[in-house]
């Protein structure tokens, strides 16, 4: 369970504020017109920022001033989420030991994750050589492994054409399911959350809303997201 | 961890640069005023580095128009040779530049003339030889960023050449043309082997030479460390300057296309731009002819010296770079996790072109003169100085390549917990690889050819190469001299290819 406790971010002349649950095992789909904060606050979810006032808990521990490796989340930014640099198997293995000593059961499991997003045989690929959808499973597979009980997910799709972008929220879900997770993704397309998330948060005017469920949402939706969508 | 290692490359620069002046002043017997003599090096410091810069600059926009509107067979090429002469070691060229102008050299013995090439005359040939190429360069980069719609909108206007001139082109000169003046400026104000090598007498002398003539002939300390503060002084106000006008930089990629120019597709205008690109071809590349031509049949004339001289060189360059890298990264580094004291660092790390390399060889001959002689430790000292002259250099790469790691994944890196050597392994040295390859080239390479603060010490058992090779030259073994100042050429490009390929192998964008 993840809480939000009467937590306040400031930047500049930029404001938001959140103070809200979200309950296990649920899908949340976070939605709100651009600028908002809906990244800034997986910002601070994930420890890239530190709030001015406010607690995040996990399961009733206070992780505020954890670093971001040490939170219960694993997660996807809108880009950069592979090292170009490194092999698919290498950026998948990242999400098991950060040094990458490997044993040969690591290395198994490794194998696995990739075998799971269909990338067997693609292991020795670097990002460049992949496509994009290839690019997003070899990401997917790390969170896999990372088996981390809250997944954040930035819009990391959004580049994919609607097909790949749909069999990629499958396969979220599925991991999410597999993992016992709960996930917290940022999208701007209605359907992506009808087709994931059983419940919204919506960001707008300074505030993150607390969870609501998505089909209320999406069929009544709070003005500032209705004019936001354009309905 | 940055924070240690960042300090720790601080202090050593301070020491360096305001440690060994300290330690020279500590000696000098009472400053003096100063003399007219020393005025009149002033002055010609100043004048030699202001025409070298004016000449460079005027012949190389004729040079940069006609290569920016030609495209031909070998354009490539010479836009490639064109970056060379900045890794050409000073006294190789200077050998190649006397095969071709010198007294007996090819022109005097063709035509008949009574060529004189030593004093301004040979300062100014030197300079603009290393700095017509930078500064073609520079104002190449120019042209081209000019977009191609400009050109294609003035020939739908029906433009001449003089309008095109007036309209698109004097515009750009007007922005790149003070800034490549001023790097020539800064880069001739501190010259020291062309001077050594083809100043003459009083009237031609830097304050670097003089420096040099009074620590190593009259063992003035007090002289030369007036002088040390003087040009301190100098480059201190030219690089304040510099660095307020943002220098332009010299970029790698993206020479390799010619503009499309309707207006310049007349016979006359092709014939003078032909003319101008061979001229500019032939002052760049004889002279480098003679080193290979002169070295390939002096190679057999070589004493035995010249290969310890050049194990020596080696060893200065491997030293030198792995200091030059390693301060270098951990500045970078620190520096991207600054906010204030930002500029300071930077300033510091920029403090050893102010500085004196001779200054900074005349500091540490006194500093270690109490424990240890210092001419057992020379070769240590010549690597430290090189690391910090190319430290600028190798900053200017690795800044920005840290920075845009860290902007790109650093998050991502934080996100999974890569820390310390994991970080620096897995992220790090891969994204930084090119441009780390590219300084260590370029350091290795300076190193080699360096013939600087090793001159004060001239002990014969540790010359480096760059030495050995002048103390030939000054002997007259000319064949023996041609031999080594090829063997050197090709030792410094090696170690700049060497680098260089070893940073770009295998790199992923």
């Amino acid at each position: 369970m993840l809480t939000l406790e009467g937590l306040r971010i400031d930047l500049g002349d930029f404001h938001l504020g959140a103070d809200l649950t979200v309950a296990k095992g649920h899908s949340i789909a976070v939605m709100g017109p651009s600028g908002a904060g809906k990244s800034t606050l997986f910002n601070a979810i994930a420890g890239f920022l530190q709030p001015s006032a406010g607690r995040i808990l996990w399961n009733g521990a206070d992780i505020t001033t954890r670093t971001p490796a040490d939170r219960p989340i694993a997660l996807l930014f809108q880009d950069n989420n592979l090292f170009p640099h490194l092999t698919a198997f290498q950026n998948v293995a990242l999400g098991l030991r950060p040094d990458l000593h490997l044993t040969p059961a690591h290395k198994d499991q490794v194998m696995q994750a990739l075998d799971k997003v269909g990338l067997r045989g693609f292991e020795d690929r670097k990002p460049g050589a992949l496509s994009g959808g290839q690019q997003s499973r070899v990401a997917l597979a790390r969170v896999m492994l990372q088996a981390k009980p809250l997944i954040l997910l930035d819009e990391p799709f959004a580049a994919l054409g609607p097909a790949l972008k749909a069999e990629m929220l499958d396969l979220v879900k599925q991991t999410a399911r597999d993992n016992n997770a709960t996930l917290l993704m940022i999208t701007h397309d209605p359907k992506d959350a009808e087709r994931i998330a059983d419940q919204i948060i919506v960001v707008a005017d300074g505030q993150a809303n607390p969870p609501a469920p998505a089909a209320k949402v999406l069929a009544h939706p709070p003005a500032a997201l209705r004019d936001y969508l354009g309905l | 961890m940055s924070k240690l290692t960042g300090w720790t490359s601080i202090a050593v620069l301070l020491l360096l640069s305001f440690g060994t002046l300290a330690a020279v002043l500590s000696r000098a017997e009472g400053l003096t005023a100063i003399s007219s003599d020393d005025w009149r090096v002033l002055r010609f410091t100043l004048w030699q580095a202001s025409l070298s810069a004016v000449i460079s600059v005027i012949l190389a926009i004729p040079l940069a128009r006609a290569l920016a509107r030609r495209q031909f067979r070998g354009r490539g090429l010479l836009i490639t040779l064109m970056g060379a002469p900045f890794i050409l070691p000073v006294i190789v060229a200077i050998l190649g530049l006397l095969a071709i102008f010198g007294r007996n050299g090819l022109i005097a013995t063709i035509t008949g003339l009574p060529i004189q090439i030593y004093g301004l005359q040979g300062i100014l040939l030197a300079h603009v030889f290393f700095n017509l190429p930078l500064a073609t360069r520079l104002i190449l980069q120019g042209w081209l960023a000019i977009p191609a719609e400009r050109f294609r909108l003035a020939a739908s206007l029906g433009f001449r050449p003089t309008d095109i001139a007036r309209q698109i082109e004097w515009p750009m000169l007007r922005e790149t043309v003070p800034g490549a003046f001023l790097v020539i400026f800064l880069i001739c104000l501190t010259s020291f082997a062309v001077a050594l090598a083809l100043g003459g007498g009083p009237a031609a002398t830097t304050i670097e030479l003089a420096i040099y003539q009074a620590f190593r002939f009259d063992f003035d300390l007090g002289k030369a460390a007036q002088l040390a503060a003087l040009q301190f002084l100098v480059c201190g106000i030219a690089g304040a300057v510099a660095l307020k006008l943002a220098l332009p930089q010299v970029t790698s990629g993206g020479l390799d296309r010619a503009v499309e120019r309707w207006d310049a597709r007349n016979p006359w205008l092709r014939a003078q731009d032909a003319a101008i690109i061979a001229l500019g071809a032939l002052f760049l590349l004889t002279p480098l002819t003679m080193v290979i031509l002169r070295g390939a049949a002096g190679a057999f004339e070589m004493p035995a010296t010249v290969w310890q001289a050049a194990g020596r060189s080696v060893f200065v360059a491997i030293i030198a770079t792995t200091l030059c890298m390693a301060m270098a990264l951990a500045l970078a580094f620190w520096l991207n996790t600054l906010n204030r004291g930002r500029l300071w660092v930077e300033g510091i790390s920029l403090l050893a072109i102010a500085a004196s390399p001779l200054v900074i060889g005349t500091g540490m001959f006194i500093l270690l003169f109490p424990f240890v002689d210092p001419t057992r430790v020379v070769l240590p000292i010549t690597a430290l100085v090189n690391a910090a002259m190319a430290l600028p250099f190798a900053l200017r790469a690795l800044v920005p390549a840290v920075a845009q790691t860290e902007a790109q994944f650093g998050r991502l890196a934080d996100a999974l917990g890569m820390r310390g050597f994991a970080r620096f392994r897995y992220l790090y040295l891969p994204r930084l690889r090119r441009a780390l390859g590219f300084s260590a080239g370029l350091t290795a390479a300076l190193a080699m050819g360096d013939l600087g603060v090793i001159a004060l010490f001239s002990d014969p058992t540790r010359a480096t190469l760059p030495l050995e090779m002048y103390r030939l030259m000054e002997s007259y073994r000319l064949e023996a001299a041609a031999g080594a100042a090829l063997l050197l050429l090709a030792l410094s490009l090696l170690a700049f290819w060497i680098f260089d390929k070893g940073g770009r192998a295998n790199a992923d964008a």
